[in-house]
């Protein structure tokens, strides 16, 4: 297809007259893989691309990574921590707490390196990323705008078309997939009245003396609100803060893009009767007037509009007039808006349907929870501009949280266009509880994007083995099988981190007594963040996932199992946390996961016709487990094995096991736990 | 039926919404009066009062419910006012009465109801059910002590009421009125003497049967139908045993460790390793001290019991080796450095590898023992296959002289015979060898003059000879096919015995050949006579199908529990038996009271052979299940939920575009609101060991 019937379709003039001066260059050079900006999610793919050798450039604007960095944010402290020491030296549960580190293999890539700031300071990550994509060699091809992005249709294309890209130069780009990590560039404005004397949080001054002895109002209530009063803070006569909903604190609502306990000093003074304010109305509902002084009232558009058009600013309507007591009744010398940002949807052209149409497809395009374009096969959202699949939820628009979904994306692409299956751990059974144990005591993925990825254990026939998928997305576990090249014909289990059902939220107190969930049996009940698993025989299929009951993450599985949750996030305590979950598995399992010493498993292999699994794959692979006399005394002094070398009377005690007079039709109850204790009260 | 695969069967099938339809949630004395109206003539129902929803009594029923629920109707209430409002005093524990209402027929009469007199358990409520679900009064004309019905089978006693032709119409009622008070606490029957052959004693009118064995019945005479109730009641004692029972299935247990291994090391966790004598790696030191000299490495990770009980093995292998080998032991936490592990290809734990300088490092695949590991380390300060230079360095191969300290940890000395120019074979045997390397000692010999070797040995080339040192050996086999597999497999079926002391870590070897086991159990050394018969029979091929071997008890004390399971009551040592292990699992034992001479055994395998010999057990076939039950949270989950919305059907949520779920979060801030007291009160209740009770008392000024 060629350019000059794609010129049609756009809107732009401006653009089109680009493209006609550079007819030389249209000879379009192809890639695999496109990646569209060279910011932390940009390079994070970009890493993994190269890692697996694969054909791709990224493309940037400016001459050097990270370049939102070196505007944003505009008071320049992160508020993503960077936490340097755990006491922990597993490199794997340390991501738990580093927040800004992308993924690599190279130890000296990590954040620490890089700043010893707790809140580190945004010109740190710019030199981080630069370092990033320098170390590692990544291809990023720098000051290449690209102002267009349109489909070609064509049969031998991976995905039925090419993305074909367009630069500043009128440079053609053929792109197999194309993967679009530019982030929310765009400042969110509403429009009404007066809007046009709003001050943005894009450049507004971050100089205090430029606000001394004013009475300023800023709209919004998010983190940029909030930093930027805090930094005028202590100059102004009072700060006004004004919004549609209530303040949402992260520690509330466990979600760290809502309002950080670093940036909230307002609220301290608001509430402390210290002048400065915050109120809630629907900002599509005000007008703001200048008036002859220069000074900015609040009116309500319905004034304004009653008024009509000829009437001189003083003499409209303004709220105190029938209300004398109304809040914002005094002017302001400024109003300052920090309402957010959008994706930036102006380079691609309709035929890619990245935009949904409704309000919230402003603000981020349409993808599925694979993070694939809605509307476009092969283009995929990565970082800030994919956080739409866990709004509000979880940490996929930050760092912490987006360098995890795009390892995902990368592992369903290497199934997809190279045929790698998605990387897995095949393990016999007897693991399983270990492998289970491990991943939740040290993996950050699960950790970050609790509820969004999930570690999957597939069963083998039988389950006598598993294999162990690490950070899959969780709502596309119906489609797993296609997704990933694993097949899930003999049950799983989806391994999450979940928060209480009903723990977090604007209005919740989160620290009301006995928040916290000890016992075993209430792990159900556990608040904080927690591992979960979820067992299915059958894979869901999509209906289930998509009609789950509400506020379940999954459909409803067969069994669910909750680790109560751990102070300290440690769950290895070995009655606590590790005993209930082999209780567990070994229940959806129907067999005995328990472990045994080879003396055991040789008076099984004795005395039985079947020997547990740990037997099985251990001591019959003459890979038995051997006790030592410290533990063979331990074991003798407790109940769980009969003595054999002991007295007499202890031989008596044990001929009296119902197994002994009739062997066929009263069986030993396996192991010589169960054996005591049910060879009685099973029978009923 | 068995109550452990229902209760478990119950836990993991359990569709919710059956649950909701079959138990309906009241809070009224009215509803209770409603549901009773409805049901007269047609079910009775089981009603029953739990402090709250989610604790261990309430689960109980739902698991009840599932069972029985379309035969009863189960109601259920968390109201105390409810319960004292039907008359119940005991308002502190959970209730739970069957009300009779298929009986009646007239509407305006209420229903009989029983309460169930034991606590709340899954058991008790089935046992409960059950009794209820008998006849209420039995008619027999049979001797009472033959008589059993569904009481004597789950415990409780049988009264039997004397009846006679003349009296019977009386006798009848007074019989059911007694059914009635007894009812759940014993069977009442009507006893016809007129039509009885076995005699009772003239004048007694009730007979009371125990639920016991070998107890007598008792012949009473009693006028009075308290006096019965009474009597009944005082000879009750089954309940406090039922009552032991059901804490085994429902509570405690499930949190007691029933895995030995993990009991044993959490038991000795405070007792002080030498740890020292091990180096502990780290990410930083791996490589450097990999590359710097031989190491053995133990992959572990500290919170795994498995790995902690072999650690011990390790530490007692470095005791044993102190400054006396060239092989550091070292040791690294996969819980704290997963990055080495993983590019170590270490994915289970515990996993021991081998590294030496310039060769690919080795995977340890023995027994997780001292032993056995000790001897991988000690076998592997040399490299296998070791090469022979001279005939007589061949000698003193073969006689053990050559690696003295070594054959120790192998009996048999393995050498290949090869011609010079057998490249292939001799490559062959080499990568067999180099397999075999810490399990079993291999030398190579290709000189010129190999024929001197072959022939002294009566080999053709190529050949391995097998020099077995403890019987002093020295055998050849040809070697047909010079496959390294093939090499490995005649080797390790070499290292078989014919008849061996089997001991805990040599059964997998036996084991694997699938063939019944002819055991000799010997309380010490075995009778060199005993072991001459076999060994002939052996050798007259009686015992090919065999793997015949003996059993030291003194090493072996574990032996002792399996003849316990063979054996009862156990006669007298030695004891031959043979056990099918892999098809069938009869145990077949020679008679204790022949000698065990060749000309008996003969005899005795012949009768095996015949199936003139009965097995004196046979081995459970039982597959391996789950020990105890799991906390069933999802139907705790469901249980939750049904009480605040006992009407709604479960809310679906579509896939929604994130901007609804923003704005549901604020929509569904009332009804979610409640949850949290809720749950609270439940947690309350549930509190039950001495550290809630601590925390309690110290928060108890802010209870809700």
């Amino acid at each position: 297809m060629g350019l000059s019937a794609l010129a049609p379709l756009w809107s732009s003039p401006g653009l089109l007259l680009v493209i006609a001066l550079h007819p030389a260059l249209s000879v379009p050079t192809h890639r695999d893989y496109c990646v569209l900006g060279a910011g932390p999610a940009g390079l994070q793919m970009a890493y993994f691309l190269q890692r697996a050798g694969r054909d791709y450039a990224v493309f940037e604007r400016t001459q050097r990574p990270g370049s939102f960095f070196t505007r944003y944010p505009r008071h320049r402290k992160l508020i993503s921590i960077n936490k340097r020491y755990t006491g922990n030296a597993n490199s794997e549960f340390n991501l738990r707490h580093d927040w800004n580190s992308l993924l690599s293999h190279d130890p000296r890539l990590l954040f620490r390196h890089y700043s010893r700031a707790y809140f580190p300071d945004a010109h740190d990550m710019v030199r981080y990323l630069g370092d990033f994509t320098d170390t590692l060699g990544l291809r990023v091809l720098y000051n290449t705008t690209i102002t267009h992005v349109t489909l070609d249709k064509d049969q031998r294309a991976w995905n039925g078309h090419y993305f074909i890209l367009t630069d500043q130069k009128g440079q053609v780009h053929q792109c197999s997939v194309l993967l679009v990590a530019t982030g929310l560039s765009v400042p969110n404005q509403v429009d009404f009245p007066g809007s046009e004397y709003v001050e943005g949080y894009e450049s507004v001054s971050v100089d205090p003396e430029d606000f001394v002895g004013q009475n300023v109002l800023i709209l919004g209530r998010g983190n940029s609100a909030f930093e930027t009063a805090d930094n005028i803070l202590g100059v102004t006569n009072f700060i006004h803060m004004l919004s549609r909903s209530r303040v949402r604190l992260s520690w509330a609502t466990h979600y760290v893009g809502d309002l950080r306990a670093i940036n909230n000093g307002l609220l301290d003074t608001y509430q402390l009767k210290s002048l400065d304010g915050l109120l809630e109305s629907d900002l599509t509902d005000l007008a703001i007037l200048k008036d002859s002084k220069g000074k900015f009232h609040v009116t309500l558009k319905f004034f304004l509009e009653e008024a009509g058009t000829n009437q001189s600013t003083d003499s409209i309507t303004l709220p105190q007039d029938d209300n004398d007591n109304f809040a914002m009744r005094v002017p302001y010398d400024r109003v300052i808006r920090c309402l957010g940002w959008n994706f930036d949807f102006s380079i691609f052209n309709k035929s890619l349907r990245l935009n949904s149409g409704n309000a919230f497809g402003k603000k981020y395009p349409l993808i599925r929870a694979s993070y694939e374009s809605k509307g476009s096969r092969g283009l995929f959202v990565l970082g800030t501009a994919s956080h739409s699949v866990d709004y509000r939820k979880s940490a996929g628009g930050f760092i912490h949280g987006f360098r995890y979904t795009a390892r995902a994306v990368h592992r369903l692409l290497e199934h997809r266009h190279h045929g790698i299956a998605w990387p897995a751990t095949e393990l016999p059974i007897t693991q399983l509880t270990s492998s289970i144990v491990r991943r939740v005591n040290e993996a950050s993925g699960l950790y970050q994007m609790f509820g969004v990825l999930a570690d999957v254990v597939l069963l083998k026939e039988n389950a006598t083995a598993f294999e162990y998928l690490e950070e899959f997305p969780l709502q596309m576990v119906a489609q797993l099988e296609m997704l990933t090249g694993r097949k899930a014909q003999h049950g799983l289990f989806v391994i999450i981190m979940e928060y209480g059902r009903n723990f977090s939220g604007p209005d919740k107190d989160v620290f009301f007594d006995n928040r916290s969930v000890g016992q075993t049996e209430d792990a159900w009940q556990s608040n904080f963040l927690h591992p979960v698993i979820y067992y299915y025989r059958h894979l869901p299929t999509e209906q289930e996932v998509r009609f789950r009951p509400a506020h379940w993450p999954l459909p409803r599985p067969t069994a669910i199992h909750h680790i109560v949750e751990d102070f300290l996030t440690d769950w290895t305590a070995p009655i606590g946390h590790i005993l209930p979950l082999r209780r567990f598995l070994e229940n959806c399992l129907d067999t005995d996961l328990r472990s045994f010493y080879a003396e055991s498993c040789f008076l099984f292999a004795l005395t039985r016709q079947k020997l547990p699994p740990f037997c099985q794959q251990g001591y019959l692979r003459m890979q038995g487990l051997v006790s030592t006399e410290s533990l063979r005394q331990h074991r003798v002094e407790s109940w769980l094995p009969r003595n054999h070398a002991a007295t007499d009377s202890r031989l008596e005690d044990s001929s009296q096991q119902p197994g002994d007079h009739e062997p066929l039709d009263a069986p030993m109850a396996p192991g010589p736990l169960a054996q005591s204790l049910d060879s009685n009260k099973e029978e009923l | 039926m068995r109550l452990l695969d229902l209760c478990r069967t119950m836990e993991f099938q359990l569709p919710s919404a059956l649950l909701f339809n079959e138990v309906k949630y009241i809070t009224n004395l009215e509803d209770l009066q409603n549901i009773e109206n409805a049901l007269k003539g047609k079910a009775n129902i089981v009603f029953s009062y739990v402090r709250a929803i989610g604790i261990p009594e309430h689960r109980a029923v739902m698991e009840a419910a599932f069972v029985y629920g379309t035969t009863y109707q189960f109601v259920l209430t968390t109201e105390i006012a409810l319960l004292e409002s039907i008359g119940s005093e005991d308002v502190e524990n959970a209730r739970l009465y069957f009300f009779h209402c298929k009986l009646v027929l007239d509407l305006t009469q209420q229903c009989r109801s029983t309460l169930m007199e034991q606590p709340l358990t899954t058991l008790n409520i089935h046992l409960f059910i059950k009794i209820m679900k008998a006849p209420l009064l039995t008619e027999v004309a049979d001797d009472p002590q033959q008589v059993s019905t569904v009481h004597l089978q789950l415990g409780l006693p049988l009264v039997f009421i004397v009846s006679q032709q003349a009296t019977y119409e009386a006798d009848r009622r007074t019989a059911e009125w007694v059914a009635w008070r007894l009812l759940g606490k014993a069977g009442v029957l009507l006893l016809l003497r007129d039509s009885l052959e076995v005699n009772i004693p003239q004048h007694a009118n009730v007979v009371f049967k125990r639920a016991e064995k070998g107890v007598p019945m008792e012949f009473l005479v009693l006028h009075d139908v308290d006096l019965i109730i009474s009597h009944v009641e005082n000879n009750i004692h089954v309940e406090e045993i039922q009552e032991d029972e059901d804490d085994d299935v429902e509570g405690p247990d499930i949190d007691t460790q029933d895995d030995e291994v993990a009991e044993t090391v959490y038991r000795d966790r405070k007792r002080k390793l030498p740890l020292e004598l091990t180096v502990e790696l780290t990410e930083e030191t791996f490589n450097a001290t990999v590359m710097a000299s031989d190491n053995i490495v133990l992959f572990y990770v500290d919170w795994q019991a498995v790995s902690m009980a072999f650690l011990q093995s390790y530490i007692d292998v470095a005791i044993k080796l102190k400054g006396t080998s060239t092989m550091l032991l070292t040791r690294i936490n996969c819980a704290d450095w997963p990055d080495v592990c993983t590019k170590q290809n270490v994915t289970e734990f515990p996993f021991v590898k081998m590294y030496k300088k310039g060769k690919n490092p080795v995977s340890y695949t023995g027994m997780l023992g001292t032993e056995d590991l000790l001897k991988f380390i000690q076998l592997n300060r040399i490299s296998y296959p070791v090469n022979i230079t001279s005939i007589q360095e061949a000698e003193e191969y073969l006689s053990g002289e050559l690696y003295k300290d070594l054959i120790s940890y192998s009996s048999m000395s393995v050498l290949g015979l090869f011609s010079p120019n057998m490249t292939t074979a001799k490559e062959d045997f080499s990568e067999a060898g180099n397999y075999l390397k810490g399990y079993v000692i291999t030398g190579i010999y290709s000189e010129e003059d190999v024929s001197l070797l072959s022939n002294k040995y009566a080999a053709t080339l190529p050949a391995l000879l097998l020099a077995r040192h403890t019987e002093g050996k020295i055998e050849s086999i040809p070697l047909a096919s010079t496959h390294a597999q093939d090499v490995v497999q005649i080797i390790t079926d070499a290292l078989l015995e014919t008849f061996p002391e089997i001991t805990v870590e040599n059964l997998p070897s036996y084991f694997r050949l699938q063939k019944p086991l002819l055991i000799l159990f010997s309380d010490g050394s075995i009778n060199p006579q005993y072991k001459n018969a076999i060994l002939t029979l052996v050798k007259q091929k009686y015992l090919d199908s065999f793997t015949p071997c003996w059993l030291n008890l003194k090493n072996t004390p574990v032996g002792r529990g399996i003849l316990q399971a063979y054996f009862d009551p156990l006669p007298p040592l030695p004891l031959l038996v043979l056990v099918n292990l892999h098809s069938g699992g009869q145990v077949f034992a020679f008679p204790s009271d022949q000698a065990i001479i060749e000309e008996n055994l003969v005899l005795w395998l012949k009768k095996l052979e015949v199936g003139l010999e009965n097995p004196i057990t046979i081995l459970p076939a039982q597959e391996w299940k789950p020990p105890l039950p799991a906390y069933d949270f999802l139907s705790m989950m469901d249980a939750a939920t049904s009480q605040h919305d006992t009407e709604k059907v479960p809310k679906c949520m579509k896939e929604t575009d994130v901007q609804e779920n923003d704005k549901e979060q604020y929509e569904d801030k009332s009804a979610v609101r409640k949850e949290p007291i809720e749950t609270l009160r439940i947690k309350h209740w549930n509190r039950s060991n001495w550290f809630k009770e601590a925390e309690k008392s110290f928060k108890c000024d802010k209870e809700l």
